[in-house]
């Protein structure tokens, strides 16, 4: 920002209200952030079984949590589910908002109806779609819980219902900014209705993209209500060292079973495997983002 | 002719796809067609005629709703209530602070200001996992573990997307009428509070609107830091529905979910405009 006159004017007064404006704010900040923060990183080291009593062993909690048959399967299953999901939204939504912006009659009753279940949490969208899977698959005398396919298709199909109204909202913002006479030259040069999509709309919308591409690969990540009130890991696998796989189990519900499972020595192992989710959701987030922007036209 | 020709194909283009959104539409509201039906069933007709109308023999009437009221060994209305407080107390405090810092961070804009926004923006890609056990821990410690104080815990934690956004908007104000004020007189108070407030008023309502979509829905924040078996919330009394010991039932489980869902809609409905804004906003914090 540049150097205004208001800036020398108030330098001192407004020092002096630095308690009232930014003080309660950066307290609870530290409160609710920093201070967790730093503490997470500190006891992902450490080996404890309360915070004062913890002792530095270095990176040893990392290499267990590694080592974690649970943890590596939780992670494909989370990638895969990610990169699923981010597909199928996606696209669906974008083909939702394109039909909604051709001026049809009941766009807005359309667009109601497809971003309510939005505002529904987590929890209760759960035990909705976990009743209305099982009465499905009941009549076949089985049950959701029964496969993990059923586990990994029944929360894309729950995902699918909540977000593609969200991702909708996105891109119908971004289609009514595409530029009028930009679509009218298209016709004028005689493009087709798919060379324009391809040439002319998706271009001009890649910042919708971007931000809902980036948007629907961390909520895959970081899924924990929806997983844990619809399957809460089941199907289990007991494997023949006697350690058990929750197959349809995501990165962020075996974090929370590693902290307050059955085996209270685990929790450093546990605090390791959230500084990793936290590296991997930051990085991916990151690295996306950079690759989206790349693409997006120049205006 | 060729064009007459070309509106009536494009007249019937658009026919289908009403129609095919017409009935997309219908199967998007099934589910909670389903849960509405399935409140008034009987338990054991839930899962063997989930998607049945409820007949003579599966009809509950209001039983599901009367059971539901004192169902899992926790009231109901209990849950609503701290739900409410928790929710309001919390979107108000983030309001209201964080505007405060935000203009203070946009105007002065120091060093430590500088710092302190980053953090912000730093702190919106954590995950909550990383954090929810020393947090929870931390809000034990400093008694912030009662549906009164833990808006404070939710002030912290969700400071970051609030300054984010708020900063954003205090800098497209023009300086002239903050300026214009001071020199006629007014403090650093005075002029937050008559000039720039007002003006935030369409940030403070997206704001306002995603703050209380994630704290009335959130559940593993108010799991960890409430000592549970005093306080819940709705999401945290629906989960422990399950958890309490016996068989489940489904019928009451679905209409407590009814109950929980009906003031959500009502909510969307009435305040659609700015809901569907708001959410817009904040997607682009990215």
């Amino acid at each position: 920002m540049k150097r205004n006159p208001l800036q020398q004017f108030w330098k001192n007064p407004t020092r002096r209200w630095f308690w009232l404006f930014l003080g309660p704010v950066v307290a609870a900040f530290i409160i609710g952030f920093v201070w967790p923060f730093a503490q997470g990183i500190w006891l992902s080291l450490c080996k404890f079984k309360t915070i004062s009593n913890a002792t530095f062993i270095g990176f040893g909690n990392y290499a267990k949590a590694l080592s974690d048959p649970s943890f590596t399967h939780a992670f494909w299953y989370t990638a895969l589910f990610a990169i699923v999901s981010l597909v199928l939204i996606n696209v669906l939504a974008f083909a939702v908002a394109y039909a909604l912006t051709q001026g049809i009659k009941g766009s807005n009753l359309f667009r109601t109806v497809f971003f309510m279940p939005n505002l529904i949490g987590g929890i209760v969208l759960g035990y909705i779609w976990s009743m209305i899977f099982d009465g499905f698959l009941s009549m076949y005398g089985t049950s959701i819980l029964m496969k993990t396919e059923y586990g990994f298709w029944g929360l894309i199909i729950l995902m699918l219902w909540q977000q593609i109204g969200y991702m909708m909202i996105i891109y119908i913002a971004g289609l009514q900014a595409v530029p009028e006479d930009m679509m009218e030259a298209a016709k004028i040069d005689g493009a087709g209705k798919w060379t324009t999509l391809f040439k002319v709309t998706i271009p001009n919308v890649m910042p919708s993209i971007t931000i809902c591409t980036f948007l629907s690969l961390t909520n895959g990540f970081k899924l924990f209500d929806q997983n844990m009130a619809l399957t809460a890991g089941q199907p289990f696998i007991i494997q023949a060292d006697g350690t058990v796989i929750k197959t349809t189990e995501m990165l962020a519900l075996n974090i929370y079973n590693t902290f307050y499972g059955s085996n209270s020595a685990s929790q450093g192992v546990a605090q390791a495997k959230a500084v990793l989710f936290f590296i991997l959701v930051a990085g991916l987030g990151l690295a996306q983002l950079a690759y989206t922007r790349k693409r997006e036209v120049q205006q | 002719m060729r064009r007459q020709q070309s509106l009536a194909a494009e007249r019937r283009r658009k026919t289908v796809m009403s129609v095919v959104l017409a009935v997309i539409c219908v199967i998007y509201v099934l589910p909670v067609l389903t849960v509405v039906l399935n409140s008034f069933k009987l338990n054991t007709f839930v899962k063997t005629e989930t998607f049945a109308i409820p007949t003579k023999e599966s009809w509950a009437g209001l039983g599901n709703f009367i059971k539901g009221m004192t169902f899992g060994n926790y009231p109901f209305w209990k849950s609503v209530l701290y739900s409410v407080v928790i929710t309001v107390a919390s979107t108000a405090l983030i309001l209201i602070f964080t505007s405060m810092a935000a203009w203070y961070i946009a105007r002065v804009n120091s060093v430590f200001c500088k710092i302190v926004y980053y953090l912000c923006v730093f702190s919106m890609v954590v995950p909550f996992q990383m954090v929810m056990f020393t947090l929870s821990k931390t809000a034990d410690t400093l008694h912030l573990n009662t549906p009164w104080t833990i808006p404070v815990v939710y002030l912290g934690f969700g400071a970051g997307l609030s300054i984010f956004m708020f900063v954003g908007f205090v800098k497209s104000i023009p300086l002239e009428i903050e300026e214009s004020a001071s020199i006629d007189g007014c403090g650093p108070l005075r002029t937050y509070f008559s000039i720039v407030f007002p003006m935030l008023k369409p940030t403070m309502i997206s704001v306002g609107i995603l703050e209380i979509m994630w704290v009335w829905n959130d559940y593993l924040l108010p799991v960890l830091v409430l000592d549970i078996n005093k306080y819940r919330t709705i999401p945290i009394h629906i989960q422990y529905l399950k958890g309490s010991y016996g068989t489940v039932d489904l019928g009451a489980t679905m209409a407590l979910i009814l109950l929980s869902i009906i003031p959500v809609i009502v909510f969307y409905l009435i305040c659609q405009k700015h809901i569907i804004k708001g959410v817009a906003a904040g997607a682009v914090k990215g």
